[in-house]
């Protein structure tokens, strides 16, 4: 469903709210649905799920790889189970359970990890996760998913649930724009074509989503028709999706706040050069870590903003030519 | 079925001639600690747990997790001798061979019967912890038993559940230590000393028993004891010699992580008639 009038920049929920709010809803229809979190649950969000059903609320304190197990455990159970906390900790604490004892024997495990990115803001570089996405698809048929706003978070934790097997959800601390209509639909694996375009493709996730198509807007009145896919399941890519964009258009630039040496990027860019070889352009964070600051002043800094996407896709176009 | 002393104990000679003869045929594996955990894995299968061999998802059955799970030989042949059909005994010598069910440390995926995969040492309390939370939730009273190396609690993450177990106060779970005193580079209290076990668990707030790991009645008397503790969950420190069972591996950290030669096959299956 492209987005056909002039994109406005209206704030919407955060990532991790809408995780927050849908779990209880989910809770409400699933008593198998249960909830681990490590001393963060009123930041991650889970805290509504906590107070609407305590019995199926397990706090686990500071200990991220005894919660993955813990929850893993649970899954074998045939419990449905979420497990949170922020990415930086989670993905890097958990990692070595998420592969023993989820990926490896296939469990039905979901992890969510919240402040993602550098979008984090004043906390600074400790807590800031820019490799989790790497790590979360170096797990072996793990689906890994990364909303764009509340609409997409909805549905994406919606269809986390009804998944059998691993997944990971990477969603954010600060609110962002509302990119989706609320009856936008949504299916693990398959990319959305925000916006139609045909000189140039920006692939995108998460709060990059907007700042690309705020992008294609600044293209267009250029001349360049950008074409915007919403990338919300980073594993198992669209390629379909890649190689139509890369055939059709020629060009194409990857933003992801990630760091860019592993992340959505280097995948994208293994579809096309497998499918449709063009030249790429990648943004995203260039192997450093960030600082404190507001979110805003660091994306701006670390160069995440439409300014970036659109300077990229003049590159990439040049390129082409 | 419960099975007296006797039968029990013909039990455990057959699993240690089991496991001498496929690390053996493997000419690697872990036979030593293998061997320490015999008749602890043998009262759990074949008397103590609820379960049915012939239906092996049953809900309500009782769980056992190898945490150590490089002792994968003990569970396999008494996994075998107790018939679930997808450890099958005549394929015990296929050990650590290419398409064997039989892989170097358990695998849900070859053996479906297994409740966990495991052989990164230090996750099985984890796992065992939430099976046993699901089962609580369900209202279901199956228990769960886990199976840790005495050098595997040097892993961070076994403290970190043992302090989760007894703040949710998950008394359906039991931990059993296999303390033979041992680890790979050498004897556990040269490489990192672990002791006081017990007091260490007492400390987390579990109830804490010790016993001789290879007395049949002092460990069905420490399963009951267990089973009446309420409102913690116990472990139970099971004081047991590496290698049990076969004079020259018994206490010998080079039958940690190495198999037994043709002729130390020969003389330990001599030993075990």
């Amino acid at each position: 469903m492209p987005i056909k009038t002039k994109f406005e920049v209206k704030l919407g929920a955060a990532t991790r709210e809408a995780f927050g709010r849908t779990l209880v809803e989910l809770g409400r229809e699933n008593k198998d649905i249960v909830v681990c979190d490590a001393d963060l649950s009123k930041s991650t969000m889970t805290t509504y799920f906590a107070k609407e059903f305590p019995d199926r609320f397990f706090s686990i304190g500071i200990a991220e790889a005894n919660m993955v197990g813990i929850a893993a455990g649970l899954a074998s159970a045939g419990k449905i189970p979420f497990a949170s906390s922020f990415s930086a900790f989670l993905m890097t604490k958990g990692f070595e359970q998420m592969r023993v004892c989820a990926a490896y024997p296939k469990v039905n495990l979901k992890v969510v990890g919240t402040h993602s990115g550098i979008s984090i803001g004043e906390d600074g570089p400790s807590q800031m996760s820019v490799e989790e996405t790497a790590l979360a698809c170096s797990l072996v048929g793990f689906v890994v998913l990364a909303p764009a706003d509340e609409t997409a978070t909805k549905a994406l934790v919606r269809l986390a649930a009804a998944h059998v097997g691993p997944v990971f959800i990477r969603t954010g601390r600060p609110k962002v724009p509302i990119v989706y209509a609320a009856d936008q639909k949504f299916e693990i694996g398959k990319a959305i074509e925000a916006v139609e375009g045909s000189d140039v493709a920006i692939v995108v996730n998460g709060l990059l989503v907007a700042q690309a198509i705020l992008a294609s807007q600044t293209l267009e009145d250029e001349g360049i028709s950008a074409r915007v896919i919403d990338m919300h399941t980073v594993k198992p890519l669209d390629r379909e999706a890649i190689r139509r964009a890369a055939a059709e258009t020629g060009a194409m630039v990857v933003a992801e706040e990630h760091l860019v040496d592993a992340g959505l990027g280097v995948r994208v860019a293994q579809v096309v050069a497998e499918t449709a070889p063009c030249p790429m352009e990648f943004v995203g964070i260039h192997d450093t870590y960030a600082e404190s600051g507001q979110p805003d002043e660091l994306l701006e800094k670390y160069g995440l903003v439409a300014r970036d996407v659109a300077a990229a896709v003049r590159k990439v176009v040049a390129r082409k030519r | 079925m419960p099975k007296s002393i006797e039968e029990l104990q013909a039990i455990c000679k057959r699993v240690r001639r089991d496991i001498i003869e496929m690390t053996g045929a493997a000419k690697s594996g872990h036979p030593g600690g293998s061997l320490s955990a015999v008749e602890i894995v043998v009262e759990l299968f074949f008397d103590y747990m609820r379960i049915d061999p012939r239906n092996p998802k049953w809900p309500d059955r009782d769980r056992f997790i190898l945490s150590k799970g490089h002792a994968a030989p003990v569970l396999y042949a008494v996994m075998a001798e107790a018939g679930f059909a997808d450890t099958p005994i005549a394929q015990l010598n296929t050990l650590r061979k290419l398409g064997s069910m039989y892989q170097g440390h358990p695998d849900v995926r070859f053996i479906p019967s297994l409740e966990a995969s495991t052989g990164s040492l230090g996750e099985g309390l984890s796992l065992a912890l939430g099976m046993a939370l699901g089962a609580r939730l369900d209202g279901r009273s199956c228990r769960t038993y886990v199976m840790l190396g005495d050098g595997e609690i040097q892993e961070g993450q076994v403290w970190e559940s043992a302090m989760a177990g007894a703040f949710h106060k998950v008394d359906n779970v039991v931990a059993i230590v296999d303390y033979n005193g041992i680890q790979l580079d050498g004897f556990v209290k040269d490489i990192m000393e672990i002791a006081p076990v017990a007091d260490k668990w007492r400390a987390f707030g579990w109830h804490a028993i010790e016993i001789d790991g290879h007395d049949l009645p002092a460990i069905q008397k420490a399963l009951r004891e267990a089973e009446a503790t309420k409102g913690r969950p116990t472990c139970i420190v099971a004081h047991t010699i590496k290698g049990k069972g076969v004079s020259f591996m018994e206490n010998n950290p080079k039958f940690h992580g190495t198999a037994p030669s043709p002729a130390e096959v020969a003389l330990a299956l001599q030993e075990l008639q």
